[in-house]
C-alpha cells in the first residue's frame, strides 16, 4: 500500500523583547538561576500581570507578514495545571481568540513552490525550568525563563513529508529573524518545534490519528523524528494495529520517538479568561503604524532582485535567505550595472559565504564590507584584474591588507594587457613547448588549453586571458 | 481621644494638641488591653509603628503634612506591607513576611498614615463571619458571643471597639459592607478599578476591591482620596483624573431620588433590620429626598452566580500556594503530587478547600459552559438591572445585611445559610458598582443595623455626600459599644 504522510507544525517562537511578557524582568539568556525572576515571575501573593506592548507589536508583525487577520479583540486565558516550574499554577495564553488568525507562508521544496496555510498565532508566556541534576535527589527550579514571551505559530496539516516540514520550518525561521521578532537561536530554545504527524493510505481524504512530537530544536532532529515516526506508524498500521493519539519525545541519541503521555492522561486545563488582564484591543491606527514600520518582506525582495537586478530565481532566493544578506547585497550592488550584479551575487554566494562559514561569523561581521566588495567587482569589470587574481585580492582584503587598489598595486597584480609584453611571453612558451605545439598542429585541440595555461603561469596569472587566447591562436595558426 | 474621627484627630495634630507618637501609643495600648477579647488584630510591630509615627511628627513639624499624616490605621491582613507578616488569615502564609508594599498601603504610607498592625480576616477573604481564619474567630465588640461579619471582620471589630480610628478592608461580595453593618461602622466598596489591587492577595480578581472602613462618611472620603488612583501595575486599575471625594460632602440632598428595590425588602429580612432601614429612609425624606420604587429582577440570581464565578477565579488564584516557593510546605511527603496534596490540605482550611473544589468543578471540561459562561451572562443581566434602575434614581438604598450579628458557630455547619448573609451586597460586586454601609440603628438586643447605599459607577463622592448628610442628622455612627468606652 502507498502511504501519505500528513504533518502540521506548532512552533514556539521566543519574541526578542527586552523584558518579559507580563513583568519588567530581563529576558537575557544565561543569567545565574533565578537572577532574572522578579516578584511577578515568582508569583508572589498579590502580584498582577501587565502586558508588554513590545510582544504585541512583534506578534502583529508576524501576522501582517503572513497576510493573516489581526483580531481586533483577543483574549488572554489561564491554562491551569500544577508543576513546580509554573509559578502561578497557570500559564497565561491566548486560547479561544488569538491575536493572529490565518495567513500563509510560501516555501520552496527543492525547486518546487508550495504554500502552507497557518491556523493561528497566539501570545503566551513560557514556564521556568526544572533542573533534575546536581541537587542530590531533589529538583532545582530556575524561573529566569518564566514569563518569557512566546508566539506559538500553528500551521494547518499541509505538509506531506519531512522535507516539506523542514522547508516550512526553515522559511518560518528565516521570516521571524527577518522581521526581527526572534533571535532564532535554536540552541538557546528561541525556536522550538512540535510536529503533529499522521499517515493515511494514499487517496484517503480523512486524516489518520496523529502523534505530537514535542520540543524539536533543530531542523535535523525535525527531519529524523518525522522520518522515524512515519516509519513507526506505517509499521503499526501494516501490522493491523492502530495509532494511539499521544505526545512523543524524540531521542536523538537513539534516533527514535518515545511515548510521553497519551490523550487519556491529558490534563483538563480548565481554561477561562484571565480576569487580571483586559482583552487585547488592536485598532486600525495601530495596525497602520506597525504596517508602516514593516521591512520589505523576503518575497517582495526576491521579486525585485530578479526584476531590478536581473538575477536568477536561484540567486534571488539565496540572497534573501536573511535580511542581513539581502542588505549586504544591495549595498554592494549600489551604483553597479548589468553583468556586475550577477558577479556580486556570485561573490556573496561563493567566496564570502565560504569565509563566513569557515570562521562561523554572521555576514554583518564580514571582514570585507559591501563597499569593499563592490570595489573589487569594479576592478574585475574594468579589466584591471582577472577573476582568478580577484580571489587572491579578496583573501588579502579579508586578512586586512587594505583596499582593493592598494593591494593590486602593492602586489603588482594589474593584468597584463600590453600586447608587446604578451607577444614576448607567447613566443617564449611556443619556443619551449615544441611537442605541445606539434600536438596542436596535428589537431589535438586540448593542447591549446595547455599552452594557454603555460602563458598564464609564466605571467603569474596576470595576463589578460582573452588576449592570450587571441595572440596564441594567431601565432600558432598563422605563424605571425 | 479614641472616639475622635480622622478629621478631628487631624485637627489635634495640626494644633499640636497631640503628637502622632502619642496617638500610636494610645491605640497600641488599647489593642494590648482590649484585643485579647476580640482577636481583631493578629500582628503588631510596635517598633515599626512608632518609627512611622515619629516620621509623621517630623513631617507635621516641617509643615509637610496632609489630612491623614500621623493618623494610625490598621490594615486587613490581605494587603502586603513590606517587612510585615502577611497571612491572609491562612496557615498557608502563617510565616510569610511581605517583601513589598501593596499599592494601597504604599499610598496610605505616603499620605503619612501610621500602620498600627494587621487585622484578622476570614481565610483568603472567604467567609461572612470571620470564623474561617486560621488565627481563630473575631468577636463583635457589641456582643462578644456574636460574629463581627466578614471577611473584613478584624478591621470592622477593631474600628468598632476604637482600637484604631480606621482600617482598610476588601470587598469581593460584601466583605467591607457586611462587617461594617454588623459592627456599627462605615465601610465603602468603591467602583471596581478605583483602587489598585496590586499587593492585595487575590480571591476573585474580577470582584475584589479595596476600600476604607471608619467611623464616619467624612473619614471614608479622606481615606479614599489617598487609596484611589491609577496604578500601572494593575491592568484593571482605571486611568482617571484624580478626584476629591470630600468635595460634595456638604451638598444638600434636597431632591435626591432614592430608589428602593422591592427585592431588598423581601422575606428573610429581620423585622428589626427593616424597621431601622425604613426609619433611616424616613429621615432622608425629611431631609428632602424623594422615594422611587425600582426593581432589580435578577438580583435573586446573584448568589448562585457569585458562587460560580468567585470560586472559579479563586481556584486558579490560589494555585500558586503550592509549597514550592514560599508559604507552608508539608513536612513529609513521598513525591511531588503527595507534596502538593498534603501542603494544600494542611495549609488551607475547610471553607477555602470547599471553594477551590467548587471552582475547579465549574471550570472543568464539559461543565464550563453550563456554569461559568452562563453565570457570566447572568452577571451582565444583573448589571443591566442596575443601569435601568439608575435611570430613575440617584442612589439605591436598602439593608446591608438581612440580619444583625449572629452568634458564633450558629451558621458554620450550613454554608448556604452563611452565603445568604451577602444577599444584598453581592450584586453590587457583580456589577462593579460602588456601595456603602453606614450605621442606621440597633435591634432590640442592641446590635447595630447597617443601611446600604448603592450608586452608579464613579458616584463615590455623591454616595459619601448622602451618607454624610444623614450623619449630620443622626448619631448612630458615634454610638460605641459601652464595654469598650472606658
Amino acid at each position: 500500500m502507498n502511504w501519505e504522510t500528513v504533518i502540521g507544525l506548532e512552533v514556539h517562537v521566543q519574541l526578542s523583547t527586552h523584558s518579559k511578557i507580563f513583568s519588567g524582568a530581563s529576558t537575557a539568556f544565561g543569567a545565574e538561576p533565578n537572577a532574572q525572576a522578579c516578584d511577578i515571575d515568582v508569583a508572589l501573593p498579590g502580584v498582577l500581570p501587565v502586558l508588554n506592548a513590545a510582544a504585541v507589536d512583534k506578534a502583529v508583525r508576524l501576522g501582517l507578514a503572513v497576510g493573516a487577520t489581526i483580531n481586533p479583540r483577543s483574549i488572554f486565558a489561564r491554562k491551569n495545571y500544577f508543576y513546580p516550574d509554573l509559578p502561578k499554577g497557570y500559564q497565561i495564553s491566548q486560547y479561544e481568540i488569538p491575536v493572529v488568525q490565518g495567513g500563509s507562508i510560501d516555501i520552496l521544496v527543492g525547486e518546487q513552490p508550495k504554500t502552507v496555510q497557518l491556523t493561528r498565532a497566539h501570545l503566551e508566556e513560557d514556564a521556568g525550568k526544572s533542573l533534575h541534576e546536581d541537587f542530590h535527589g531533589m529538583t532545582g527550579i530556575d524561573l529566569n525563563r518564566a514569563g518569557t514571551p512566546l508566539l506559538e505559530i500553528v500551521s494547518e496539516p499541509d505538509m506531506r513529508g519531512a522535507a516539506e516540514a523542514v522547508a516550512y520550518g526553515k522559511a518560518l525561521h528565516a521570516l521571524v529573524r527577518w522581521l526581527d521578532i526572534c533571535d532564532g537561536n535554536m540552541q538557546e530554545g528561541s525556536f522550538r518545534m512540535d510536529a503533529n504527524v499522521s499517515v493515511r493510505p494514499a487517496g484517503v481524504a480523512t486524516l489518520g490519528t496523529r502523534c505530537e512530537i514535542k520540543n524539536l530544536n533543530s531542523f535535523r532532529f525535525l527531519e529524523r523524528a518525522i522520518d522515524y515516526e512515519v516509519r513507526r506508524q506505517i509499521e503499526v498500521l501494516t501490522d493491523g494495529g492502530t495509532i494511539r493519539q499521544e505526545t512523543r519525545l524524540y531521542d536523538p541519541d537513539r534516533d527514535e520517538t518515545r511515548a510521553m503521555r497519551s490523550k487519556e492522561d491529558a490534563h483538563d486545563y480548565r481554561y477561562f479568561p484571565d480576569p487580571d488582564l483586559l482583552p487585547l484591543e488592536i485598532d486600525e491606527a495601530y495596525l497602520a503604524q506597525v504596517r508602516s514600520s514593516m521591512p520589505e518582506l523576503p518575497a517582495q525582495k526576491r521579486e525585485r532582485f530578479t526584476s531590478e537586478f536581473g538575477l536568477s530565481v536561484y540567486d534571488a532566493n539565496l540572497l534573501t535567505g536573511s535580511r542581513e544578506m539581502a542588505d549586504y547585497f544591495e549595498q554592494a550592488a549600489a551604483g553597479l550595472g548589468g553583468q556586475a550584479f550577477k558577479l556580486v551575487a556570485n561573490w556573496i554566494g561563493g567566496a564570502l559565504s565560504a569565509r563566513l562559514n569557515d570562521e562561523g561569523i554572521e555576514i554583518t561581521a564580514s571582514k570585507v564590507s559591501p563597499v569593499a566588495l563592490r570595489a573589487l567587482v569594479e576592478r574585475i569589470v574594468d579589466g584591471t584584474i582577472s577573476g582568478k587574481i580577484a580571489r587572491d585580492v579578496f583573501d588579502a582584503m579579508w586578512s586586512g591588507e587594505g583596499q582593493v587598489d592598494e593591494i593590486i598595486e602593492r602586489r603588482g597584480l594589474r593584468q597584463i594587457s600590453d600586447s608587446g609584453a604578451l607577444d614576448k611571453l607567447v613566443d617564449e612558451v611556443i619556443a619551449s613547448n615544441g611537442s605541445q605545439v606539434a600536438d596542436y598542429r596535428s589537431g589535438k585541440a586540448k593542447a591549446f588549453n595547455a599552452l594557454v595555461g603555460q602563458v598564464m603561469k609564466a605571467s603569474k596569472g596576470k595576463a589578460n586571458p582573452q588576449q592570450v587566447n587571441d595572440i596564441l591562436r594567431r601565432k600558432l595558426d598563422t605563424g605571425v | 481621644m479614641f472616639q475622635l474621627s480622622i478629621a478631628d484627630l487631624s485637627q489635634c495634630l495640626a494644633r499640636r494638641e497631640c503628637s502622632s507618637v502619642e496617638l500610636a501609643r494610645l491605640f497600641l495600648e488599647r489593642i494590648r488591653t482590649l484585643n485579647p477579647g476580640l482577636n481583631a488584630v493578629i500582628t503588631l510591630d510596635e517598633e515599626r509603628t512608632l518609627a512611622a509615627a515619629a516620621a509623621a511628627d517630623r513631617r507635621i513639624a516641617a509643615g509637610e503634612s496632609g489630612p491623614l499624616t500621623g493618623i494610625p490605621i490598621l490594615h486587613k491582613d490581605i494587603f502586603l506591607a513590606k517587612g510585615w507578616r502577611t497571612t491572609c488569615g491562612s496557615r498557608m502564609l502563617e510565616n510569610f513576611i511581605a517583601p513589598y508594599d501593596a499599592h494601597v498601603v504604599e499610598k496610605l504610607d505616603a499620605a503619612g498614615m501610621v500602620n498600627l498592625g494587621k487585622t484578622n480576616m476570614d481565610e483568603f477573604a472567604m467567609g461572612s463571619s470571620n470564623e474561617t481564619s486560621w488565627f481563630g474567630p473575631v468577636r463583635n465588640p457589641w456582643r462578644l458571643s456574636a460574629v463581627p461579619g466578614g471577611s473584613s471582620g478584624g478591621s470592622a471589630s477593631a474600628v468598632a471597639a476604637r482600637l484604631a480610628p480606621c482600617a482598610t478592608g476588601t470587598d469581593t461580595g460584601g466583605s467591607i459592607r457586611q462587617p461594617a453593618a454588623l459592627t456599627g461602622i462605615c465601610g465603602l466598596k468603591p467602583t471596581y478599578g478605583v483602587a489598585s489591587r496590586y499587593g492585595m492577595i487575590a480571591f476573585a480578581s474580577s470582584l475584589d476591591q479595596a476600600g476604607p472602613m471608619a467611623k464616619t462618611a467624612q473619614d471614608l472620603a479622606l481615606m479614599l482620596n489617598a487609596m484611589a488612583g491609577f496604578d500601572a501595575r494593575d491592568s484593571t486599575s482605571l486611568e482617571r483624573e484624580p478626584e476629591d471625594y470630600t468635595r460634595e460632602l456638604t451638598r444638600p440632598i434636597k431632591g435626591l431620588r432614592i430608589g428602593l428595590p422591592k427585592e431588598f425588602f423581601a422575606e428573610g429580612v429581620q423585622p428589626a433590620v427593616t424597621k431601622a432601614v425604613e426609619a433611616a429612609i424616613a429621615q432622608y425624606r425629611a431631609l428632602g429626598a424623594e422615594i422611587v420604587e425600582v426593581s432589580l429582577p435578577n438580583m435573586g440570581l446573584s448568589i448562585p452566580v457569585y458562587y460560580v464565578l468567585a470560586p472559579a477565579e479563586a481556584s486558579s488564584n490560589l494555585a500558586r500556594f503550592d509549597g514550592v516557593r514560599y508559604g507552608h510546605r508539608a513536612a513529609e511527603y513521598t513525591d511531588l503530587t503527595d507534596m502538593y496534596e498534603r501542603t494544600r490540605a494542611e495549609g488551607f482550611g475547610a471553607e477555602v478547600r470547599r471553594r477551590i473544589m467548587i471552582g475547579t468543578y465549574v471550570l472543568s471540561h464539559g461543565y464550563y459552559d453550563a456554569y461559568y459562561i452562563k453565570a457570566q451572562r447572568v452577571r451582565r443581566l444583573i448589571a443591566a438591572d442596575f443601569a435601568a434602575a439608575f435611570e430613575r434614581c440617584d442612589v439605591i438604598m436598602g439593608p446591608t445585611s438581612p440580619t444583625t450579628a449572629f452568634e458564633l458557630g450558629s451558621r458554620t455547619d450550613d454554608p448556604v445559610q452563611m452565603y445568604l448573609c451577602d444577599i444584598y451586597t453581592i450584586a453590587v460586586n457583580l456589577a462593579g458598582l460602588p456601595g456603602l454601609s453606614i450605621p442606621a440603628g440597633f435591634d432590640a438586643a442592641g446590635l447595630p443595623v447597617g443601611l446600604q447605599l448603592i450608586g452608579d459607577y464613579f458616584s463615590e463622592a455623591r454616595l459619601l455626600n448622602v451618607a454624610h448628610q444623614f450623619q449630620l442628622a443622626s448619631d448612630w455612627h458615634v454610638t460605641m459599644p459601652s464595654s469598650f468606652a472606658a
